[in-house]
């Protein structure tokens, strides 16, 4: 029986949990969700040109990283974390000292619930991942845990006590998350439906992450949220959240870690350009025939116990079997060990937490 | 999709009349119901006359037509809940609708009664999308599509052989859940339909379903029967067995199941605790069999519905028959499923 409290209110967790939001125009998004955000610290990744200056509105407690930080903080592993995508966010990840992340874009806002009510994403990623994920066997009736819902007939009591979650992703009303030639096709098209349901993504199941509103528990995932190498210089953009999310699903299913979409919902207000869009997943496209094959017969080895260890075992696959279908991905797994090499040093394990101004590169 | 685009001819709504009085039953569904053939099975072990109102094009079919139709030269009982499948085979019809008599139109979240027929239907219709997950569900619906990162190469779908739809007020809890939390009644409703992903085994309740013929006709059956087996859900495993084994067999075959709208609105009924009194042992029982339905697998050579239950009910027999002798009478009534459809369910014709 899903024994999860529906009276006792959701911690706000406002010193666990840090908001990280890549941008390179401005934060004016952020007045919107002040009375849910203010109470939390944010980690702002200014990505694009560092000389401009990226105005926070006030009563925010912020940090702010442009691309000169990035490259002091990290020296030479700073190749692994993009340039002019908002891939970058992920750096925010890595400096995090909080159990939480919730990454939002700047293009998103507060939506309404059918009666009216403002949604709080934020609460409702937290109760996401506060409450246990059950991969291993569909409830029809969606999340067991949440407030009216439990396991229907059928459901193995053995399974009933699920699994701690690691993911929350949300959706998004409005404007969807459609790819290029969707979007060229279907242009009007907006998301009016509000599906009352968040539910498990089974073990064994991949789906496509978007990074738009998107929450995880750091400790138990973070090093593999890694976003890949998109924008500036390489050859593919509009992919990072996807590459993030295959790798991430591979390793909690290895893992035991649960993975839940649906709720919330945020209202996403722009539509970006689908030429610009086109030419930036094109490869993308195409180079997803070979990766989903991949990812869908990929396989860890009983040893990798460790996120890092699954991560970097992955990052060897991806050059062995990737390699071949372009030179990108020889490239993105000597990025993805870089990235879990400055992760960890970044988030050492013994000792007191480094704070990332003052880290050193090598 | 509009009610004008089903084609009566492809559809029998099939009804295991457990109460003998459908009069308020098929009243209150005759808005959606009336286009259509009704074939209503009633439960043998029910005694004294069967009252079906007028105005529906229906065929209804007692004890001594199962009897005549099947003998009993079989393993089947087709009683309780599990006269209904007479009905599936019976049926000649490529889509069959059936829901249990204790279930009424359910409203949206608009307050339009929702049409179970046409939202069924459009479940079948649609493909499914069993190989990766869609994010704003199912994408062939309307204001909905594949999400970016969704692989092409997948976007055409497989064919939809079950849509498993949900129940407002009185989910399909069992009988230690509801009597826990005996004030709980499901009031959400969500407006979604999705593929449940292959190899993710899910509980197939019985009581709002819908299934194409043609192409899983002989993966539905009756085969799992506690010992104490009542006229509630909650006394009953049937149709989660039965559940089990298609999800399996559709995994196996290629094709898909979708699961969520369209709701029915189900009544009052029962008391948890009287059948947690009655019947737990049985249901303790299901718990050893889910490490055999996650690692089952079904000979290539398994290319039809029917060779997929021949092969399932041999490994049942070998496999859970040592557990308890109960998985030995069901992989029997499984295999006499088989040989009763292929002799009625197919050649002979139905109605």
């Amino acid at each position: 029986m899903a024994q999860y409290s529906k009276v006792a209110p959701t911690p706000l967790l406002k010193d666990e949990l840090d908001i990280v939001i890549p941008t390179i125009r401005n934060l004016d998004f952020l007045e919107m969700w002040r009375p849910f955000f203010q109470q939390y610290h944010l980690i702002i990744v200014q990505d694009g040109d560092p000389s401009k200056v990226i105005k926070v509105p006030e009563g925010f407690d912020y940090e702010l990283y442009n691309r000169n930080d990035i490259n002091r903080i990290l020296g030479p592993k700073a190749s692994c974390i993009s340039f002019k995508d908002s891939a970058c966010r992920c750096f925010g990840y890595m400096v995090s000292k909080k159990k939480y992340i919730f990454t939002i874009d700047d293009d998103c806002f507060v939506a309404k619930d059918p009666s009216g009510k403002d949604i709080n994403a934020l609460e409702q990623h937290i109760k996401n991942l506060l409450s246990p994920s059950t991969p291993f066997f569909f409830n029809t009736l969606y999340d067991p845990y949440r407030e009216g819902a439990d396991f229907v007939r059928g459901y193995p009591f053995s399974l009933r006590e699920g699994i701690p979650t690691a993911v929350s992703h949300g959706l998004w009303l409005n404007i969807p998350d459609y790819d290029a030639p969707t979007q060229l096709v279907k242009p009007l098209e907006r998301n009016t439906r509000f599906v009352d349901a968040v539910l498990t993504i089974p073990k064994g199941t991949l789906f496509p992450m978007c990074g738009m509103n998107l929450a995880f528990n750091r400790e138990l995932i973070g090093p593999a949220m890694y976003f890949g190498l998109m924008g500036d210089g390489q050859p593919i953009g509009r992919y990072d959240d996807m590459w993030a999310g295959w790798c991430m699903k591979v390793i909690c299913d290895h893992l035991g870690l649960g993975v839940k979409t649906g709720l919330p919902y945020i209202w996403h207000s722009k539509a970006s350009n689908p030429f610009v869009n086109l030419k930036k997943e094109y490869k993308g496209i195409y180079w997803q025939e070979e990766l989903i094959p991949f990812f869908q017969s990929a396989t860890l080895p009983k040893d990798c116990t460790t996120v890092q260890g699954c991560y970097l075992e992955l990052s060897k696959q991806v050059k062995a079997k990737l390699g071949k279908v372009d030179e990108y991905f020889v490239k993105l797994a000597d990025a993805m060990v870089t990235w879990v090499e400055a992760w960890d040093e970044l988030n050492p394990v013994e000792g007191k937490a480094v704070e990332a101004n003052k880290v050193v590169a090598k | 999709m509009s009610d004008s685009s089903i084609n009566p001819n492809e559809v029998d709504i099939v009804i295991a009349a457990i109460n003998s009085d459908l009069t308020p039953f098929l009243n209150e569904w005759r808005p959606i119901f009336s286009p259509f053939h009704l074939i209503i099975v009633k439960d043998p072990d029910m005694d004294g006359e069967l009252h079906v109102p007028e105005g529906f094009n229906v065929d209804v079919f007692t004890k001594s037509d199962i009897n005549q139709m099947v003998g009993s030269s079989h393993s089947i009982l087709f009683s309780g809940y599990s006269c209904r499948y007479f009905g599936y085979l019976v049926s000649r019809k490529k889509y069959i609708i059936s829901i249990d008599d204790d279930c009424v139109p359910a409203k949206d979240n608009n307050g339009h009664i929702v049409d179970l027929v046409a939202q069924h239907i459009a479940n079948l219709k649609a493909p499914a999308t069993p190989f990766f997950f869609n994010t704003l569900y199912d994408p062939y619906r309307k204001g909905a599509d594949f999400v970016r990162g969704y692989p092409f190469s997948l976007r055409s779908g497989v064919t939809c052989a079950l849509s498993c739809g949900l129940w407002l007020n009185l989910a399909d809890y069992d009988a230690p859940t509801q009597a826990l939390k005996p004030e709980q009644r499901n009031s959400r409703y969500v407006d979604a339909v999705m593929t449940v992903p292959v190899r993710s085994l899910m509980p197939v309740s019985g009581i709002n379903i819908a299934f194409d013929r043609e192409v899983v006709g002989p993966a539905l059956f009756p085969a799992l029967r506690l010992s104490a087996e009542g006229k509630i859900r909650w006394e009953t495993v049937e149709d989660i067995w039965s559940g089990m084994c298609v999800k399996v067999i559709c995994d196996h075959l290629g094709i898909g199941v979708k699961t969520g709208i369209p709701y029915v609105w189900r009544k009052e009924r029962g008391d948890a605790i009287e059948s947690l009194k009655k019947e737990w042992e049985g249901v303790k029982l299901m718990e050893e069999v889910v490490p055999f339905f996650q690692s089952v697998r079904l000979p290539r050579s398994a290319v039809t519905a029917e060779d997929c239950v021949v092969d399932m009910a041999k490994a049942v027999k070998e496999q859970l028959g040592k557990v308890d002798p109960m998985f030995i009478r069901a992989g029997d009534a499984m295999a006499d499923w088989v040989k009763l459809w292929k002799s009625v369910g197919s050649s002979t014709p139905g109605v």
